[in-house]
């Protein structure tokens, strides 16, 4: 699978200002390609999650656009796309994006549980708990979790439907080295199965996981 | 894991919030119901009150008036008893303007041992009557024969019971629909009977205000006044004519009950519509607070593939549980007040109280609920609506 941003821009508002607006991103070209890990780095504000928003379907660029496969997202349907997106791309947000009613099983099992209503799914979210090292805490709900379990709990999610995409937005960011080992060791995987892979850090030891690196400055992306 | 059962764990696992909205929209409902229902009652009241007082004009022996409350005993039944010679029926009778004109004699039964409970007796008198037979007859088709009667709504006995009056045993020969007064603890039956009740009670010498013979003796004159002739005339040329009786006009005696009902109608109302614009406007408000603070929640759900139209169903499923159940509480709650309190709230404000029937009640009560829920799914829709029209990758960002 081959995602796709084309000369994609995002513009807003200077909050303070009278009808004067920044890009985030400016006229920017990105191709995530099957089988390997690209990685984004550069300061926080650069505008690095405004390009993998952009990239997910969830924030829709000012210019350009975004295609996967050759279909232009932001021209499909609310429901199309939502159904492409559970089905094609893992997302991994910044920050904590458990659902505090259901427990991590249930948060793994939520993308299949959302189109599919059986119980197929049971063995790959087990396997998902173990291999992200959360087994023991398939029961417990998010405010019980630790920031690193999360990260992990929100990485197991974005992998239960075997996505051909992983967007990643700081997946570990705030978590200590073996953690961050884990992590990039079950994306470097996914990629190996045949994922493309966006792996966004302002962490420069992310780079060793990545096969193609480029750098963020300012909206602007340049190889690294 | 069934998506199904997200918006019930999404209650369940945060049980101060749900509370906090079901304890709203359990208020807007309880408004809404028993409001409704009291002011429908107080309503039902008046209307069944109007429609007993068949007559015009009331006359009375002069005594009774500074004696007793006489909108006591002809609006409320309280029990009490006075007479005046019959002769005096015929000189009423000679007032122009008088279309139907009957007696009534009454009789006040007591505590003791000769009765079985303290009751108003109101004989009528077959020939003549036009206030009391109409409203028999809606329940009782045949003529009352002797020491047979018809009880009021509140009377607790049964068709084909016996009531003792002054030892005299009597046949409960229908009962009648409530009328919210307190008409509903008298009991009816022919002048005969009352006559025959009176001898009985003299005998037992209970009643000794009067020494007359019960066969020339009356209670009250009801008078219905002709077409084309003003009442308030006919009142007052009984009044000047005619010595030792007075005539009172029945609408002065409830026109007083309904310009009280009417305030007490207003202000329900106005409450009810107090209570609904702050319920509403709270409620808006807890909806949006409550999507607002479940953003970033709603925003995981887009980014993981669920659709607008997937997401304002799991909200609308959230709010319509929590209004159904705040519905039915609001309604349990208004039951508890407004039924066991019926005769409570008739004697406090004063007024006469009738309770829509079931049917009516169950009616209302599905309303309420219907109402409740399609607040609250308008209170969460507009939430959702105003939270669909952000792009989910800027709510990601703001919780960051
Ligand atoms: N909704 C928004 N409104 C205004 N400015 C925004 C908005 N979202 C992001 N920005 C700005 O765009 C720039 C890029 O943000 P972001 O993509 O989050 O950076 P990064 O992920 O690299 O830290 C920042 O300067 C940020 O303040
Ligand atoms: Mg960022």
């Amino acid at each position: 699978m081959i995602l796709n941003a084309e000369i994609i821009s995002k513009k807003y508002m200077r909050k303070s200002g009278e009808a004067n607006f920044f890009y985030a991103v400016r006229e920017t070209s990105l191709a995530l390609t099957a089988g390997s890990i690209t990685g984004v780095i550069g300061r926080s504000g650069s505008g690095k999650s405004t390009l993998l928003n952009m990239m997910a379907g969830l924030l829709s660029p000012s210019a350009g656009k975004v295609t996967l496969d050759g279909t232009d997202l932001y021209a499909l349907s609310d429901k199309e796309l939502s159904v492409l997106r559970n089905q094609n791309i893992g997302v991994i947000p910044q920050g904590q994006t458990g659902l505090d009613s259901l427990t991590a099983l249930d948060n793994i099992k939520l993308p299949y549980a959302l189109y599919h209503n059986d119980r197929q799914i049971d063995d790959r979210a087990d396997e998902l708990l173990h291999a992200v090292g959360i087994a023991h805490l398939a029961d417990a709900y998010p405010s019980e979790l630790s920031g690193g379990e999360l990260r992990r709990l929100a990485i197991a999610r974005a992998l239960i439907m075997q996505p051909g995409i992983i967007l990643a937005d700081e997946p570990t960011g705030d978590l200590d080295d073996e953690n961050t080992a884990t992590v990039l060791g079950l994306l470097r995987k996914a990629a190996d199965d045949g994922a493309a892979v966006l792996l966004v850090t302002h962490d420069a030891d992310a780079r060793q996981y990545a096969d193609v690196l480029y750098r963020m400055d300012a909206g602007v992306l340049a190889e690294a | 894991m069934n998506i199904r059962k997200l918006p019930v764990k999404n209650l369940e696992r945060k049980p101060v919030r749900t509370a906090m909205l079901i304890i709203l929209t359990a208020l807007l409902s309880l408004a809404v119901f028993g409001g409704t229902l009291v002011e429908r009652s107080l309503r039902s009241g008046l209307t069944s009150l109007e429609t007993r007082l068949g007559a015009d004009i009331i006359v009375v022996p002069a005594s009774a008036k500074s004696q007793y409350d006489l909108e006591s005993i002809l609006l409320e039944g309280v029990p009490g008893h006075f007479y005046m010679k019959k002769d005096y029926l015929d000189k009423v009778g000679k007032i122009e303007g008088i279309e139907k004109i009957s007696a009534q004699y009454y009789l006040a039964t007591v505590t003791s041992g000769c009765c079985s409970m303290p009751l108003q007796l109101i004989g009528f008198d077959p020939q003549t009557d036009f206030t009391v037979k109409p409203w028999i007859r809606q329940n009782y088709s045949g003529e009352l024969g002797e020491f047979e009667i018809v009880i009021g709504g509140n009377i607790n006995s049964a068709v084909g019971k016996t009531l003792k009056f002054y030892n005299q045993s009597c046949t409960v020969v229908g009962t009648l629909a409530r009328t919210g007064t307190e008409l509903d603890n008298a009991v009816f039956a022919t002048a005969q009977t009352i006559k025959a009740l009176i001898k009985s009670s003299e005998a037992l010498g209970l009643n000794g205000q009067t020494r007359e013979d019960p066969e020339q003796i009356i209670s009250t004159i009801q008078i219905k006044v002709q077409e084309g002739y003003d009442i308030d005339d006919v009142m007052n040329d009984i009044n000047i004519h005619i010595t030792r009786v007075q005539a009172v006009r029945t609408r002065s005696m409830i026109s007083g009950v309904a310009d009280s009902l009417a305030g007490t109608a207003y202000i329900i109302r106005v409450l009810i519509a107090a209570v609904w614009v702050l319920a509403l406007v709270i409620l808006f408000a807890a909806f949006a607070a409550m999507v607002n603070e479940r953003k970033r929640e709603f925003a995981v759900l887009r980014v993981i593939g669920t659709s607008r139209s997937r997401l304002a169903r799991i909200i609308l499923a959230e709010s319509a549980l929590v209004s159904l159940l705040g519905g039915v509480f609001g309604i349990l709650l208004g039951t508890a007040v407004v039924f066991p309190f019926s005769n409570l709230i008739e004697s406090k404000l004063g007024l006469p109280f009738l309770l829509p029937g079931t049917g009516d009640i169950l009616l209302l009560a599905a309303l309420t609920l219907a109402v409740s829920v399609l607040v609250g799914a308008a209170a969460a829709s507009y939430a959702a609506v105003k939270l669909s029209r952000v792009d989910t990758g800027l709510i990601l960002r703001e919780g960051n």
